[in-house]
């Protein structure tokens, strides 16, 4: 055996332990990477509680108006804090009817406001502007204010807490 | 004195500092690379600033959502010095923005991202969006009313991707609504994952400059012919070359210096920006825009046509980040100069002129009602009739004024009625308000007859 076809498989023999060790590395990568994206995209993938959330009794909300009613949003964690609050536009339309309007802009999510003597909603951001139910008036929203769901229970007006509603094209 | 000299020698002898490090410092340069060449420099200089303010600021910040506010309280009104560190971090920010867009004007000015440095300006084009990243995020760990309402306005500009919107909205959110684990969230990328990118890319774009050596100052009927390219410049730098430290770094050390000492002027005498009110979603009363240096891009999302927007939004990154990076492989040879390159002259005049108009116009954001508006005085509407005065008195209750302005009080969202009155006739004035139209909306349900007359009488009186 010439000193030549040694080192070749000497060669070979190396290359095929480092291929083995490097499918092994590989496969302990993917593993180690595995909780780390799943820390990542497990917030989306929570089970949110689909609560309805009082906001107060029938009666304390004038037929006609509109007020801004506050609740604990769908997914609240122990640690959330203040920012487990969410709010809503509740409109009392009839004496049975209510319509609970997102707070949030159709265009870019920001906080609209309740302008009671115009009976229009404003939006500080970039100025869209809502009628009364809701309905598209003028500025960049391309649609009208979202609604969640809302409902009367033992003399309790209920909101079905619910994600931020987000605009897509 | 002898006895550190030991010390040191047998440190560097073990270590192989000096080997390291001399031929990085002695590296040849071009001769007359000078004043233009200290951009990049100062931007490492900030970044260092940045790394060393952000340690300070986590050893006392609280990622939490509910403890984030209290703890930035904290930094800035109690902790020594909290405020002077929280202003370094902002002003840093700043500067490194505005420092990374006029390297990056100037390299492209004088072509020096064509062969062999493409890849110097596309390790480039990934720092310049890492860092606006690191802006954004390092915005909202300002977790104040408007760092909450501001990570809502990311995610809604994020759901207008097709198809996979909502997933990276609640993706940004960390779930369906903003909570407590929204914030754990911009912690982690603003202080790990970035930076961890930034010091790896940041590291390559420096190893580029040693490897390719910095570009020659262009000159005009001399283009970059990749074929006799590098050796031309091997050879150019033999006979010409002077070594970085000191010829060339003196300008750096300068520059750096000066831009660190402004910043911490800055951070000391105005110091850092106002935290708001706490980060409650239930608080509507936000009025959230984002810093200074996007505001350009707040200013184009009020001002575009309805239409557009959502492909904008969604593709407007998208196109920019491509155009960036596909430029130095479609431009990689031929004349550097300026002069020889009229259009990019053009180009980055017609990209400043842009951004600074959008960015005027969103410092100003006419478009935004003005909530802060007051009822108009006694002195601007004048001695008009009760039924004028009682429409003046409407003006301001019924909304008109947060985007209507008269005699410089009011909003800017809708023409100025200082002289309506010149223009308009009761009729067309009547056909406006009850009907709204373009911004406007209408108002015809919300006013009684009676009212609606009130308001153009007083109307009527502005000419």
């Amino acid at each position: 055996m010439s000193e030549m076809n040694f080192m070749e498989k000497e060669e070979t023999r190396r290359s095929f332990i480092i291929k083995i060790f490097s499918i092994f590395g590989g496969l302990l990568g993917v593993l180690v990477a595995i909780p780390i994206v799943g820390a990542m995209v497990a917030p989306i993938y929570r089970k949110t509680s689909k609560d309805w959330r009082s906001v107060g009794k029938v009666d304390s909300f004038e037929i006609g108006s509109t007020v801004l009613v506050k609740f604990k949003n769908t997914s609240p964690l122990p640690w959330s804090g203040i920012t487990s609050q969410t709010a809503s536009w509740l409109r009392r339309d009839t004496a049975d009817k209510f319509i609970a309007f997102s707070v949030n802009c159709a265009h870019l999510g920001c906080p609209v406001r309740w302008i009671p003597d115009a009976q229009i909603f404003l939006c500080p951001c970039h100025g869209g502007v809502y009628n009364k139910d809701g309905s598209y008036a003028a500025g960049p929203p391309p649609h009208g204010l979202s609604k969640y769901p809302v409902r009367i229970r033992n003399n309790e007006v209920e909101i079905l807490s619910s994600p931020i509603p987000i605009t897509t094209i | 004195m002898n006895n550190l000299k030991q010390i040191w020698n047998w440190i560097d002898d073990r270590t192989g500092i000096s080997e390291f490090i001399r031929p990085l410092a002695k590296h040849l340069v071009p001769p007359d690379s000078r004043w233009t060449y200290i951009f990049g420099s100062a931007t490492l200089f900030v970044f260092i600033l940045q790394v060393i303010t952000g340690v300070g600021l986590s050893l006392l910040y609280q990622p939490t959502s509910e403890t984030a506010y209290s703890s930035l309280k904290y930094i800035t009104n109690v902790a020594p010095l909290g405020s002077f560190l929280r202003g370094i971090h902002y002003y840093g920010a700043s500067a490194m923005i505005i420092l990374i867009g006029i390297h990056m004007i100037r390299v492209y000015i004088s072509a020096a991202y064509k062969y062999p440095r493409e890849m110097s300006w596309i390790s480039g084009v990934v720092l310049l969006g890492l860092t606006i990243g690191m802006g954004f995020t390092g915005q909202l760990l300002r977790w104040d009313s408007n760092g909450v309402w501001s990570s809502i306005v990311g995610a809604e500009q994020a759901g207008r991707i097709p198809f996979i919107g909502t997933w990276v909205a609640h993706f940004i959110l960390a779930g369906g609504t903003l909570g407590g684990a929204t914030l754990s969230r911009f912690f982690a990328i603003h202080v790990f994952l970035i930076p961890a990118l930034l010091f790896g890319i940041i590291g390559l774009h420096l190893y580029l400059v040693i490897r390719n050596g910095i570009s020659e100052p262009p000159k005009a009927g001399q283009p970059v012919e990749p074929k006799t390219y590098r050796q031309w410049y091997h050879e150019m730098l033999q006979k010409k070359g002077v070594p970085f430290w000191p010829n060339a770094a003196w300008r750096d050390m300068a520059f750096g210096l000066l831009v660190v000492a402004v910043v911490l002027a800055l951070a000391y005498f105005i110091g850092p920006p106002k935290i708001g009110a706490p980060p409650n979603p239930a608080n509507i009363n936000s009025n959230p825009r984002p810093d200074w240096y996007l505001l350009w891009i707040f200013a184009l999302f009020a001002l575009m046509p309805r239409g557009i927007e959502s492909y904008v939004i969604a593709f407007g990154p998208l196109v920019v980040g491509l155009i960036l990076v596909m430029l130095p492989l479609v431009f990689n040879k031929g004349e550097r100069s300026p002069i020889r390159r009229p259009w990019s002259v053009v180009i980055v005049v017609f990209i400043l002129t842009m951004v600074g108009t959008f960015w005027y116009e969103g410092v100003k954001s006419p478009w935004s009602p003005n909530f802060g508006a007051k009822p108009l005085s006694a002195q601007v509407v004048g001695n008009v009739g009760p039924n004028a005065i009682a429409g003046a008195s409407l003006f301001f209750k019924k909304g008109c004024i947060y985007c209507h302005s008269i005699s410089g009080d009011g909003g800017h969202r809708g023409p100025d009625l200082t002289k309506v009155a010149d223009r308009l006739n009761n009729y067309q004035m009547t056909i406006r308000i009850v009907n709204g139209g373009g911004n406007m909306p209408a108002f015809g349900s919300s006013l009684t007859k009676n009212e609606l007359t009130e308001i153009l009488d007083f109307l009527n009186t502005r000419k």
